[in-house]
């Protein structure tokens, strides 16, 4: 969980002066499955839309009406084999990634600063109003606003759904409930491509917001640290 | 931590001006003395102090880099197989013998036109009928020539159940054939090896794990849709295993071998797809 605020300080002679705020959000776990989960969410867009290239439809394949033609320079492998190869390698990665995250996060109560509850409802539409309509900056007194919680709880379902579907049109015979829950293989599918959209809309809205937030929310993600936080 | 701090303190020495860089620097970085703090007694850290620990703090996540790994050619392609046999080895032991793939009514199976025929297929190795007979061969008791008909006289199952492409598309055909287990008894098949390989009138080939053989939906295929099979699908004796990817259905096939020993995986395993695929 993150820590309290500290004050930085410099001492010159008799003199300190304070010089800036800063707390430690970010513990090291999750640094780590942030920039890891980063790295395999590039390389599992990638390879998937490589995967997709081999059959850009989820309708027959008699007759095919093609959904998207992709293009190849936004893939990742080559060709359908090399695509697989780097999907089924990065799966684990990004599977034993997020268990770790998941686990960390549960054990150590660091769940709190991230997980959306029903507290945090009456809060969601100031900070609507504050992003969208330049409404009045709503008082903060987390690390997470509650439209942030709301996102990072809903990316994490989303990984969560990522592998469960991409499970499903792995295995849908070993693990044919798992299809059936999803609408069978066929379904699953678009299911698994739907949510890699959801995912890297989410992804979108996350380096917007880091690129406004500016340069301590960055780093904040490197250092554990946050430079000058809003509460 | 002492010799750092001469080069830590290299700000200017103009007394209280916050590093330029502090746009952001709050208004309570002015008050110089410590007892301008607020009330509550915030913990306090010295600069020094805190670029150390943030420094410490970025190194720890270096390890993240490790993955930079995959980027470099050398070690690519090592990785990856490294990724996909570990894949496989996860799929092998996640397949049970006696779990059935899903099957369906007859209302639900795919007009055979729709059945679509692989593109790699359609050039028709032209196998004469009559003359054509399964080459058995490795660790069997009974090798030699079979008939279609010593396969036929086996006991015949029918079943609809869904091919999957490893492109993504799939359908839900109608087969029927005999039990590969069943001709695997016939021809006194040492089922404790651990492989069966396959070969075709075309130059494609195959291989299969002796669980995958002996799962009772693994058939020796020589009718579709209740119809003898037809060329283009393989004729005259083709793989349907519902629990394994499209590719591992071999066709046209023309010699089988038991055995424990895989020189050659298959025609698409060996370009780089996964040996196992089992869905």
């Amino acid at each position: 969980m993150s820590g309290a605020v500290v004050e930085i300080v410099r001492t010159r002679g008799d003199a300190t002066e304070v010089v800036g705020r800063a707390v430690y959000e970010h513990p090291l776990p999750v640094r780590l499955c942030h920039w890891v989960n980063a790295i395999s969410l590039f390389v599992m867009v990638g390879s998937g839309l490589q995967i997709f290239r081999a059959f850009p439809s989820f309708g027959a394949k008699i007759p095919q009406k093609d959904l998207l033609h992709w293009p190849k320079a936004f893939a990742i492998g080559g060709w359908l084999g090399g695509a697989l190869q780097w999907h089924l390698t990065f799966m684990w990665i990004y599977i034993a990634t997020g268990l770790i995250y998941l686990g960390y996060e549960i054990f150590s109560g660091n769940y709190r600063q991230v997980l959306f509850t029903r507290r945090d409802i009456p809060g969601v539409w100031p900070m609507v109003r504050r992003y969208f309509f330049f409404g009045p900056k709503p008082e903060q007194h987390e690390a997470y606003n509650p439209l942030q919680k709301h996102a990072y709880t809903t990316a994490i379902l989303l990984g969560v759904l990522s592998v469960l579907s991409g499970l499903a049109i792995w295995k849908p015979v070993q693990l044919s409930w798992l299809a059936w829950l999803l609408g069978g293989f066929h379904m699953a599918r678009l299911w698994h491509f739907l949510i890699m959209w959801a995912i890297l809309g989410f992804v979108l809205g996350h380096l917007v917001m880091v690129l406004l937030h500016g340069w301590n929310n960055f780093v904040s993600m490197l250092t554990g640290w946050k430079k000058d936080p809003e509460y | 931590m002492e010799p750092e701090d001469k080069r830590l303190d290299e700000n200017p020495n103009t007394g209280e001006t916050p590093p330029s860089d502090k746009a952001t620097a709050p208004p309570d970085a002015v008050p110089p003395k410590e007892s301008a703090s607020p009330s509550f007694s915030a913990p306090r850290m010295n600069e020094r102090k805190f670029a150390h620990v943030t420094r410490r703090e970025l190194l720890k996540v270096a390890p993240a880099l490790v993955l930079g790994a995959f980027a470099i050619p050398k070690f690519q392609e090592s990785l990856l197989k490294m990724g996909l046999g570990f894949s496989d080895w996860t799929s092998a032991h996640l397949f049970r013998r006696g779990h059935m793939a899903p099957t369906f009514t007859d209302s639900q199976v795919t007009p055979f036109e729709k059945f679509p025929i692989n593109g790699y297929d359609v050039d028709d190795p032209g196998v004469i009928f009559e003359n054509w007979s399964l080459t058995v061969a490795g660790a069997v008791q009974k090798p030699g020539d079979y008939k279609l008909d010593q396969i036929q006289s086996l006991p015949r199952v029918r079943q609809n159940t869904r091919h999957v492409c490893v492109e993504g598309w799939d359908v839900v055909g109608r087969f029927g054939g005999a039990r590969l287990s069943d001709f695997l008894t016939m021809i006194g098949a040492d089922t404790s090896a651990k492989f069966i390989t396959l070969g075709c009138a075309d130059d494609y080939y195959e291989s299969l794990d002796m669980a995958t053989a002996l799962h009772p939906q693994t058939l020796l295929c020589y009718e579709m849709y209740d119809r003898p099979l037809t060329r283009e699908h393989g004729a005259p004796l083709r793989l349907s295993i519902p629990t394994k990817v499209g590719y591992k259905q071999a066709k046209y096939l023309t010699d089988l071998k038991v055995t424990n020993v895989l020189e050659k995986v298959g025609y698409w395993e060996d370009q780089g797809y996964s040996s196992f695929y089992g869905l």
